[in-house]
């Protein structure tokens, strides 16, 4: 990923912050500038929300693709999470064996290295889920 | 009073045992153990380094308790991820206190964390903020077959200082620095070296014992004033020597003796002895905390635990002890790979 | 708006391809297209081709002036456009020709659509057939498309107690159908245990629940029914509806992920433009990317009830004498995938079935057909819908 489209994702990607829908209540990830349910109403007024860290596994699968980013971990556990502010997260499970990832487990993100653009750029971070 | 606001530990679940190291280096293990007083170590996964390591630490402080007025954070490491770009500024970022902070990394090997503690330790003193974050955490790296195989080990811990709500006075702090080259790392270089057994008396010894025993005449203090005790880890033999020369019973260094279990976390050792001690610690316990780091020096501290302490939610994070047995075992290869020491294809 | 009439089809085989280029895979099927037609290249007005990652693979943009150049018609100087809407490239370019013809603005077009992946390594396959998801939130932290259809499937088993055998009865039909087309590529019939025991790629899916990687490329050619009446005294299909809906990118944004909202959406805009209902279709072609995309389609789509797919499955649906023969190209599993091609080849498919010249696998006596084409994981569906003509 290139330096300005991951710079300008560190909120999202270090601190899961989102946006709030100031007519509905309504909280997404990643943020939006328009709630596709409040559409003019929430033009402009979108605000800044952190979302609590924790939520449910909403879906998991074992991921056995020879994805050149994620050589080391292969296979790696491929999560969604229904968070507890509501939004959908996809990410990695990990700190767990695939046998015990049950639908419904309560989960936490946390901070790890996600990818390198190589050995001499960048270091993405990101956030992963680790079971509570 | 300036002490610590609120702490937290981080140690990365793999393990890897000194037989597994043993068995591919054809070294008897027993030997190795006796040597060294170590089981096993901590190793880091794939998508772990040393600013996972410090974000995690410093979450956990926070869960314990929210800070309110950081103003400084300084990571201190020997295998910070990038050799130029600070640790502290992912830090920052990621634990949302960027962007009106001032913040760096420190290098002092193994004490690095305690150089960053003694520096927000002014700060605070001198009003220059209100509290201010000091990590050591590291991913050290130990050649392969070398004898620092065994030990080199991935942990860290992060303190909030201040001087409100403190939940344990640093009531005051000695540092004794030399130019002792008993190990180091050459720019570019994967690996360090070592001077062997020139890094026990004149470098380890002569600093801790040095500074601890200035410490203690400073304060007007003997070893049984203190509840704890705990000294740079690099194996579990040398702080228990250097304890006994001083005149310490093993009761009192057993707690903060983490070092058989998760080996030496570089930075991140006499800290996070000091975290598992703190995670027990009571009301008018008094602790002597002194660091090592080659090159060389030795930062001492005499803390004591304040009445706060009965109304600090640790039970928000895990212990130490609790992380360091949450643990999974893996075998030599895996260990090189997580470690980077396999030569990958383009 | 006037009907349109399909006139003209062609196809390559779909597969490795590794002698032939985009622009000679392109050429291949819109020649075989114009002539099926009978028809002459300065008789087609406009040009609208689906393709999905020649600017990956190739780094080839500016596909629409490289057709017109290479099928020999931008001497003419005709109107040429390339449309991209992920794996519905090739639908969503038809749509558009459909709508030239249909808002009177052109008689005739050529619709394509082509793609040429295996000149780059599976690794860039891969990452290149991930730009369907979302890169940001999906792809970026490991999410391919083959591991979202890995969710989707956990999922609705989960939800509705559908049996893995269930979900494998989807390839092991689409391969049954392939091997009796001489297009398809693969030949090969394969059996529930062998689609549970092939290599894992996302949990519960294996490398057989998913549509190979494939070159290819399909064509067609609209025009008004008085030119098809002059140009054809029979197989005259005309186009009863072509509608498309989208949906969040993301499968994580969607509320219900053992759903394609889009699909339901598309499906009953078609429906309604076609004055008919799911038990009136004879056949289709659906878009099993993967196993479990097929059985949630066909639920949606209005066949079955949601979460009963796997069971009719299991009853004989599907097959080329059933109530409802599935995929009788042999689907995307077996006839194969090259992503831009897919939808017309679809489409393709149906008009061959209607003018009864699909031979080993013809559908007797159909009706009518209606084809699916799916992009990403559901951001987008295309329905179309035909019939013959008498």
């Amino acid at each position: 990923m290139t330096i300005p489209r991951f710079w300008r994702e560190f909120e999202q990607r270090y601190r899961l912050v989102g946006t709030k829908c100031p007519s509905c209540g309504r909280v997404y990830f990643p943020p939006r500038d328009v709630c596709p349910y409040c559409h003019r109403d929430s033009v402009g007024k979108m605000r800044k929300h952190e979302l609590k860290p924790t939520g449910k596994i909403y879906s998991y699968t074992l991921v056995r693709q020879d994805i050149p980013d994620f050589k080391s971990i292969k296979p790696y556990i491929m999560v969604l999470v229904e968070m507890d502010d509501g939004p959908k997260i996809t990410g990695q499970l990990t700190d767990i064996e695939y046998d015990e990832v049950k639908i419904g487990m309560p989960v936490k993100a946390v901070f790890r290295r996600i990818r390198e653009e190589s050995d001499s750029g960048i270091i993405e971070y990101g956030y992963k889920f680790v079971p509570l | 009073m300036v002490g610590i606001v609120t702490y937290g530990s981080y140690i990365p679940r793999f393990r890897i045992k000194v037989e597994e190291i043993a068995r591919v280096w054809g070294e008897d293990p027993e030997d190795i153990k006796n040597g060294l007083y170590i089981y096993s170590k901590s190793v880091p996964g794939p998508d772990e380094d040393t600013a996972t390591i410090s974000v995690e630490s410093l979450r956990n402080a926070m869960a314990r308790k929210k800070p309110s007025g950081v103003g400084a954070i300084y990571v201190g490491s020997e295998s910070h991820p990038y050799a130029v770009k600070p640790t502290a500024t992912i830090v920052a970022e990621a634990t949302g206190f960027a962007p009106e902070i001032t913040a760096a990394d420190y290098e002092f090997a193994c004490k690095a964390g305690t150089a960053a503690m003694q520096t927000v330790m002014g700060m605070v003193k001198s009003g220059m903020i209100k509290e201010g974050v000091a990590i050591g955490a590291d991913t050290s790296q130990g050649a392969p077959g070398d004898a620092l195989e065994y030990s080199a080990a991935a942990g860290g811990t992060a303190f909030v200082i201040g001087n409100e709500n403190v939940i344990a006075e640093i009531k005051a702090t000695y540092s004794i620095t030399t130019d002792t080259p008993d190990f180091w790392r050459r720019e570019g270089q994967d690996y360090p070296r070592h001077g062997g057994r020139f890094t026990g008396e004149p470098a380890y010894f002569r600093h801790v014992l040095d500074a601890s025993r200035k410490m203690m005449e400073i304060m007007k203090t003997k070893p049984e004033d203190y509840t704890y005790a705990v000294f740079h880890q690099p194996n579990g033999k040398f702080p228990s020597r250097a304890a006994k020369t001083l005149g310490f019973k093993e009761s009192q260094i057993k707690q903060g003796l983490i070092v058989p279990y998760i080996g030496n976390t570089y930075s991140g050792s006499m800290i996070t002895g000091l975290s598992a001690i703190l995670d027990i610690s009571k009301p008018g316990d008094r602790i002597l905390a002194v660091s090592f780091g080659s090159g060389a020096g030795s930062d001492a501290f005499h803390i004591e635990i304040t009445k706060e302490i009965e109304n600090y939610k640790k039970e928000n994070a895990q212990s130490v002890w609790s992380q360091i047995e949450r643990s999974k075992f893996i075998d030599y290869a895996y260990y090189a790979k997580f470690k980077r020491k396999i030569k990958m294809g383009e | 708006m006037r009907d349109v009439v399909i006139v003209g089809v062609g196809q390559t085989k779909f597969g490795e391809h590794w002698e032939k280029s985009l622009r000679a895979l392109a050429v291949e099927a819109g020649l075989k297209a114009i002539e099926d037609a009978g028809i002459y290249s300065k008789d087609i007005e406009a040009i609208y081709g689906g393709n999905m990652s020649a600017g990956s693979t190739t780094f080839q943009d500016h596909i629409g002036p490289l057709l017109a150049d290479f099928t020999g018609l931008a001497i003419n100087r005709i109107p040429a456009i390339r449309i991209e809407n992920g794996s519905a490239s090739g639908a969503a370019a038809f749509h558009e020709g459909f709508l030239a013809v249909a808002s009177g603005n052109y008689d005739t077009v050529l619709v394509g659509g082509v793609e040429k992946l295996t000149d780059v390594s599976m690794e860039e396959i891969t990452e290149v057939l991930s730009g369907e998801v979302d890169r940001e939130w999906e792809l970026f932290n490991g999410a391919t498309l083959a591991s979202l259809a890995g969710l989707m499937a956990r999922r609705y088993m989960v939800e509705y107690n559908t049996k893995r055998e269930q979900i494998a009865l989807m390839p092991v039909l689409s391969h049954k159908h392939g091997s009796l087309n001489p297009y398809a590529q693969f030949k090969n019939t394969i059996k529930v245990e062998d689609v549970l025991k092939s290599t894992m790629v996302a949990d519960p899916l294996t490398m057989l629940d998913c549509a190979p990687v494939s070159d290819g490329a399909s064509a067609v050619i609209l025009t008004t029914m008085e030119n098809a009446k002059k140009w054809r005294k029979d197989g005259i299909v005309k186009v009863k509806a072509s509608s498309v809906a989208s949906d969040y990118i993301a499968l994580q944004s969607r509320e219900n992920i053992t759903r394609f909202d889009s699909t339901v959406e598309a499906a009953r805009k078609a429906y309604k433009m076609a004055g008919l209902e799911p038990k009136d279709i004879s056949l289709v072609e659906i878009h099993d990317a993967y196993s479990i995309f097929g059985l949630i389609a066909l639920e949606d789509l209005g066949f079955f009830k949601k979460g009963t797919a796997g069971k009719y499955l299991e009853e004989g649906y599907g097959n080329l004498d059933s109530r409802l023969p599935i995929n009788p190209s042999g689907g995307l599993k077996a006839k194969g995938h090259p992503v831009g091609a897919t939808g017309v080849g679809q489409i393709v498919e149906a008009t061959l079935q209607l003018r009864k010249e699909a031979d080993k696998r013809q559908v007797p006596d159909p009706k009518n057909a209606l084809t699916l084409n799916i992009g990403g994981s559901g951001g987008s569906s295309i329905v179309h819908i035909m019939e013959v003509v008498k």
